[in-house]
């Protein structure tokens, strides 16, 4: 055990005593005491960071279930430090604006960050596990922790329908992703990821490869809300804002970066990878962006603009991947640059969005909306909130002086390169790529300023808010601004941060050109086309926003039952309905279809196997000789039978029954079965008088008798049941594989000093069945006493009717 | 209108005794002829039966105060007991033995710890038999 195994499950352990701390120390909001978990494991990770950058590894792993391979094996490399610090980092950020937002009085704190908490060590786990089923586990915890968090208000049912989505979205990938797991687990024989990926080159073959790098992404794709699975997100938004801003911006969203960019060096340089991921990521970036502009609402516009850019990162890890396929030289170096672009912006979109979330928080909380409708006008009343919102969102928008300039730059960079590619079957579709790119950042800059001009500049409405505007405490702005300087520090220093930050991630996703990265990011690199894409941008997207009143009813003319969530909703309902259909169909409530079921199914089963396994061959060569007596009882038998099958009367199949009883009695003499004639005539007899006494007391309504009409379907069972039956009796007949055990029994004088064998046998050989008939019996006469006493049976009969 | 049943519990009084001698007959015999607990089990309970056709159900349990519930308690934990007897001396769940003892008047006579098993046997065979037969009647 290290101090990683213990900090990493720090938060979980602070849970229990946060509830606590809330109702005992009910004066000190509990958000403070909270604040310190995330900064621990911060400034812990940070420790790491020099190792590092330094291009060293460290695995420290601890048995948990060593039978089956599964280890709490942690791994640092850059990747999952530099994920870990953001959710340390962020995380300290929100549990500080979560003081502020949250009021202790009203809000039921004590949930809040018990879940909060579960999450900070469900998204740690994810990031630095190495066993993949403990990294299946973690993930599992996110979705569920996020669900609780969605729902934290669940008296509201928004926030309970936009729960459930999230979780039924998100399981469903995290179940395909364990499927994947377990192919991967059979190609590599190891749960280890790192085990796994030295292999990668062996295994590219292996026919599982494929369904396993399908089922990975889908829960990829799930959990970083790809198209078409993005449509839980807009409607987490009912989660509070700083759950928001730290799961669904900065963090859990990113899990499904984590994993493809986890994965890459393993599925990276196949064909099928790079144009799923490629495709997937710039369709959900282009996606996004269109539908972000149209939003009313800040929290749905910044949820629509969150799915956007994370398309953004992963169509560059797509591009990225394609330089595993040359593994080195000049082209890879090339093709590297797109995860560059991806790495970085992932970093600043944590910085940029984190805060944007803040703000529209800000201004939820000291307005009362969030509509854009009845904002304006805010920039004099909010100054520093719309100092913040302009930073971020011209970083979003991807302009100099900020972080998103850069990384939007790089993205250009890779589209163009990616066009250029000459595998892959590129040469076709390659052109695509940068154009797709292109104007997704057009509509990227005009949903930017949407959000900053209707929001802070034009009119204010001060009628049409629920609170009168005013600027938030400091408590609540320290963190979006200390993301916000990031925003611009990072673009004044960005090749300190790619020194200790960017290489080393890139070295974990293209490990094959660790330590050869020549990373220099610079603002200015002379009259490329990346410079003039971005002049593009900001002049159409100039030109979108100067027209925005007259193109956006455009939206109102896309038909809502093309989108995906009514898709989604009818799904559902469709999945119920055909459900309670099925159910409906088949569940009829009468026993005489469950009858007809049992049957049915015990026919074709068993006499398919047979006649498939040619089971069917009668045998008579050990066949005993008839005589007269059996003759004579097996005809009357018969006609007793015959007569209770086709009496209309119920006497006279009672009647019938008990001759049948007596006549197997005889053929018990006949046999030579004394004790079973016995019992067999007592026993019928009281069978019989219990029948009688039954039909006595049927109610009136149904005294009129009436035969059973002949239905010709129960025929054919009824007929089909007594043939198989008959066939497999003679087949099993004529085919005993092994002489009898009776010699054994035959010796009961000597061994029980019993001259009846028969009795011997019950009272002494296996005199446990017997003791447990007697059980059976006694079971039976105390339940006919209760039934009976208890009237139960009448009772209800009150209730039906 | 009282049926008189004069000759029917005359008759009865007698049968039973012979039912319940034939009873114990196929009860002992069990072990060397045709017969045992079960079935004497069951004869015992067609004896009863027929006084309480004969006679009416005060009578009867007038002249046999017995709960038939507590018997076949009472049965099923003789055939239990004789189990746990064998585990107790040390032999496996329900193993028997059997010894010829020489009586004074009788002879020499099989003694076999499977009759208290079987003892067991009818004596829950009957309580269940009548417990449900008087469920049944008390009923209507």
């Amino acid at each position: 055990m290290s101090w990683l195994h213990i900090f990493i499950l720090f938060p979980l352990l602070a849970a229990v005593i946060i509830p606590i701390l809330f109702k005992k120390i009910p004066r000190v909001h509990t958000g403070w005491f909270v604040l310190v978990v995330p900064l621990a494991v911060f400034i812990y990770l940070l420790t790491f960071l020099p190792m590092v950058a330094g291009g060293e590894t460290a695995m420290y792993s601890l048995p948990w279930i060593p039978r089956f391979d599964i280890h709490y094996s942690l791994y640092v490399d850059g990747l999952g430090l530099v994920f870990g610090l953001i959710i340390s980092g962020i995380g300290a950020l929100v549990v500080l604006y979560s003081i502020y937002y949250l009021s202790k009085h009203r809000e039921a704190l004590h949930n809040f960050y018990v879940y909060l908490m579960m999450f900070l060590t469900a998204m740690l786990g994810v990031v630095f596990s190495d066993n993949m089923i403990v990294l299946y586990l973690f993930w599992e915890l996110t979705s569920i922790s996020s669900f609780l968090l969605i729902a934290y208000w669940y008296a509201r049912r928004q926030s309970r329908y936009g729960a459930q989505k999230a979780m039924l979205i998100t399981i469903f990938g995290g179940f395909a992703m364990l499927a994947a797991i377990i192919m991967l687990s059979i190609m590599g024989e190891t749960f280890s990821l790192q085990a796994l990926m030295a292999q990668s080159d062996q295994l590219v073959q292996h026919e599982l490869f494929l369904p396993a790098m399908i089922l990975i992404l889908i829960g990829a794709f799930t959990k970083s809300v790809q198209f078409p699975f993005h449509i839980w997100l807009p409607d987490a938004m009912e989660a509070p804002t700083p759950i928001s801003a730290y799961l669904h911006s900065a963090t859990m969203v990113k899990a499904g970066i984590y994993l493809v960019a986890r994965f890459t060096p393993f599925f990276g340089g196949a064909m099928e990878w790079f144009w799923i991921v490629t495709g997937v990521g710039l369709l959900t970036l282009l996606w996004g962006s269109l539908l972000a502009v149209k939003q009313r609402d800040l929290k749905a516009l910044l949820a629509f603009s969150t799915i956007s850019q994370l398309g953004f990162i992963m169509s560059l890890l797509g591009m990225g991947s394609a330089a595993l396929y040359y593994g080195g030289g000049d082209e890879a170096h090339l093709h590297s640059m797109a995860i560059l672009a991806a790495v970085f912006h992932l970093v600043n979109h944590a910085t940029f969005k984190g805060s944007l979330f803040m703000v529209v928080g800000i201004v939820d909380h000291e307005t009362g909306t969030r509509d854009l409708r009845k904002l304006g006008g805010l920039m004099s009343i909010m100054p520093i909130s719309f100092t913040l919102a302009l930073i971020g969102s011209l970083s979003m928008a991807g302009l100099p002086p900020f972080n998103g300039f850069l990384s939007k730059e790089l993205f250009f960079t890779g589209a163009l390169n990616a066009a250029e590619l000459d595998i892959f079957r590129m040469e076709t579709y390659g052109a695509l790529i940068p154009i797709v790119a292109w104007t997704a950042s057009i509509f990227t800059f005009v949903y930017s300023i949407v959000l900053v001009f209707k929001t802070f500049f034009g009119k204010y409405q001060p009628e049409r808010l629920e609170k009168e505007a005013h600027e938030a405490p400091w408590g609540m702005l320290i963190s979006p601004l200390i993301l916000t300087v990031l925003v611009v520090v990072i673009f004044f220093v960005p090749n300190v941060l790619a020194h200790y930050v960017l290489e080393p991630m890139m070295a974990s996703i293209l490990p094959p050109l660790a330590g050869e990265f020549d990373i220099h990011i610079e603002a200015w690199h002379g009259f490329e086309p990346e410079l003039f894409m971005t002049i593009g941008v900001v002049v159409l997207g100039a030109i979108l926003y100067a027209t925005l009143r007259k193109w956006i009813v455009l939206y109102n003319n896309m038909p809502r039952a093309l989108s995906i969530t009514n898709a989604y909703n009818s799904g559902l309902k469709g999945m119920e309905s055909i459900s309670r259909k099925v159910t409906d169909w088949h569940m009829t409530g009468f026993s005489r279809d469950y009858l007809r079921y049992i049957l049915v199914i015990f026919v074709v089963i068993t006499g398919a196997s047979l006649f498939l396994l040619d089971g069917f061959s009668i045998d008579t060569a050990n066949a005993a000789n008839i005589n007269g007596f059996e003759i004579i009882l097996s005809l009357v038998l018969v006609g007793s039978t015959a007569m209770v099958v086709i009496t209309r009367s119920r006497l006279t199949a009672v009647i019938g029954v008990g001759v049948l009883g007596y006549i197997v009695a005889l053929f018990f003499v006949v046999l030579r079965a004394p004790d079973l004639a016995l019992t067999q005539l007592a026993i019928e007899t009281v069978t019989v008088a219990l029948f009688l006494v039954c039909f006595y007391h049927l109610p009136r309504l149904r005294e009129k008798e009436e035969g059973d009409g002949i239905n010709v379907f129960n025929l054919i069972i009824a007929g089909a049941v007594g043939l198989l039956v008959t066939l497999i009796s003679l087949s099993a007949n004529g085919h005993r594989l092994f002489p009898a055990i009776s010699d054994f029994y035959e010796d009961a004088y000597e061994l029980a000093g019993a001259g009846n064998m028969v009795n011997a046998i019950l009272a002494d050989f296996r005199a446990i069945d017997t003791l447990l008939e007697i059980f059976v019996l006694c079971i039976a006469g105390l339940a006919a006493y209760a039934l009976i006493k208890l009237r139960l049976a009448r009772r209800e009969q009150d209730e039906n009717q | 209108m009282k049926t008189n049943d004069v000759i029917l519990q005359t008759i009865a009084s007698v049968a039973a005794f012979i039912i319940l001698a034939f009873a114990a007959y196929l009860f002992f015999a069990g072990h060397h002829e045709p017969g045992g607990g079960f079935i004497g089990g069951l004869v015992i309970a067609s004896a009863l039966v027929l006084l309480y056709i004969a006679f009416d159900m005060e009578t009867v349990e007038k002249g046999i105060p017995v709960d038939y519930k507590i018997l076949t308690g009472i049965g099923i934990g003789l055939s239990l007991l004789t189990g746990v007897g064998a585990m107790v001396l040390g032999y496996p769940f329900l193993s028997h033995t059997y010894e010829y003892v020489d009586f004074p008047f009788f002879g020499e006579i099989e003694l076999a710890t499977s009759l208290l098993f079987e003892a067991g046997v009818s004596l829950a065979v009957v309580g269940a038999i009548l417990t449900i037969i008087l469920s049944i009647s008390e009923d209507v």
